[in-house]
């Protein structure tokens, strides 16, 4: 394939194009993925989530200017989310990293969530693999601005900042089960405001307490203050992330969460093949006959879903 | 499966020029008619409009300019997508733009070229349109 061809040696708009391609669900997609994948593995995979607003793009920005000065090749993916309305979107997390956009060495695409949950949109996970094989060194996925609950970063990346910025509720917050739990690097950003200390201190406290609970837990995430539009803070901070990725290498972690994460992927596929197989063996009418006698209650949810896997033991 | 192939549009303001009130307008226009919409903020060189539309892989590359300088900086956009072989990328313009330059940009390959007070749909329909026939080559 002469897309994948060219995307192994370099080529920044083969990888762009694939990553289209990709997004679109072409018939050529798939034996891209089949050729690339013995080339990927190679990058470190960072993951940025955070309530919208609390600086991730530009941290991102400040990010890369700090891997750059060590000469490491960065790829960068920003997925911002899908109207579920007109399924159009505004992707504008560029907008604040725009002294990358001509350094040879830095490829940002932007992804738009179309109608995923988590966090991700389907494409990242492979758009993270056609990074890889086109040689970046490091891959930087920043999430949709994210609430409580939308952690599938951690199944894409190896190391996980879960920012924060003061102002953002109390302690009760902090305790809440969710996104501060997927944090391998908690980062307080515009740490130059108000109640930026106090915030540290309770989430080192929240750290130091589930630390002491799980005591084979070697990791134990990291609270940094960073002023991400003055590039305070982020040397400290991939110092930090670079001694994560050997803490994950020499504890064999990284090929174990490697293993998980493949194991998950494998399930979500099966399982999406599966309904689209379902669904089309169904004869046409069939499916949406069944949701209306739900609807007028003749039958339940359960009933109608033992009625449709019959039809798969029966095929 | 089928999918809804959707149009990447890049919205962008090139050189010195901080009047982005219409620029985000058509952001929010282009989202509503179901786009996917990459901005990336004021003062822009050509050359950074350029890399952005190749790394997002844009169908279109909308400009928009009320400095004057649209003679120099349109078609330099479009220079520089056919040197990197991207002479595919659509290119579409708008702001204020005098009739009697308008010529020179439509024969460049800039169209559209919509001022102030120009109808949303007017403006989204020559985007869609353009797509379909050199992009999706739908007639």
């Amino acid at each position: 394939m002469e897309l994948v061809k060219r995307l192994l040696s370099g080529d920044m708009r083969a990888a762009a194009r694939l990553i289209t391609h990709i997004e679109n669900e072409l018939p050529d997609a798939r034996e891209a993925i089949r050729l690339i994948y013995p080339h990927t593995g190679k990058a470190h995979v960072i993951g940025v989530t955070g309530s919208p607003g609390s600086g991730k793009s530009t941290l991102v920005d400040s990010m890369i200017t700090e891997f750059r000065k060590k000469d490491k090749t960065v790829g960068v993916i920003c997925v911002d989310p899908s109207s579920p309305f007109t399924g159009g979107a505004i992707l504008g997390d560029r907008i604040r990293m725009g002294n990358h956009f001509t350094d040879k060495d830095v490829f940002i695409r932007s992804l738009a969530t179309r109608g995923a949950l988590g966090g991700l949109s389907k494409a990242t996970k492979d758009a993270i693999r056609i990074l890889d094989a086109l040689g970046k060194d490091v891959i930087i996925v920043e999430t949709v601005g994210t609430g409580q609950d939308e952690v599938d970063i951690v199944k894409a990346a190896h190391t996980v900042l879960v920012l924060s910025v003061p102002g953002f509720g109390d302690e009760i917050q902090i305790m809440k089960a969710g996104i501060l739990e997927i944090a391998d690097i908690l980062v307080v950003n515009k740490a130059d405001r108000d109640g930026a200390d106090k915030l540290a201190l309770e989430l080192t406290l929240m750290v130091d307490l589930g630390h002491e609970e799980k005591a084979d837990q070697k990791w134990k995430p990291l609270v940094l203050k960073t002023v991400a539009t003055k590039n305070i803070g982020t040397p400290e901070l991939i110092e930090t992330i670079e001694r994560h990725l050997q803490y994950l290498k020499s504890s064999n972690l990284l090929e174990i969460n490697h293993k998980k994460n493949i194991e998950r992927e494998i399930i979500e596929l099966v399982n999406e093949h599966l309904i689209n197989h379902l669904l089309g063996i169904m004869k046409e009418g069939d499916f949406e006959k069944l949701i209306e006698k739900i609807v007028e209650r003749e039958i339940d949810p359960y009933s109608a879903t033992d009625e449709i896997l019959k039809k798969l033991y029966s095929n | 499966m089928s999918y809804e192939r959707k149009i990447r549009i890049l919205v962008a303001k090139p050189g010195l020029d901080g009047h982005d009130r219409g620029a985000l307008v058509l952001c929010h226009a282009f989202r509503d008619a179901g786009m996917e919409v990459i901005y990336t903020g004021i003062l822009q060189t050509p050359e950074q409009i350029v890399e952005t539309a190749l790394q997002e892989d844009v169908d279109v590359v909308a400009l928009s300019l009320l400095n004057g300088a649209h003679m120099t900086l349109f078609p330099r956009v479009r220079q520089l997508l056919i040197e990197r072989n991207a002479e595919d990328t659509i290119v579409c313009g708008g702001g204020i733009i005098p009739e009697h330059h308008k010529p020179e940009l439509i024969r460049q390959g800039i169209t559209g070229l919509y001022g102030p007070g120009t109808l949303l749909d007017v403006i989204i329909n020559h985007v869609v349109e353009r797509v379909k026939k050199e992009r999706w080559k739908i007639a």
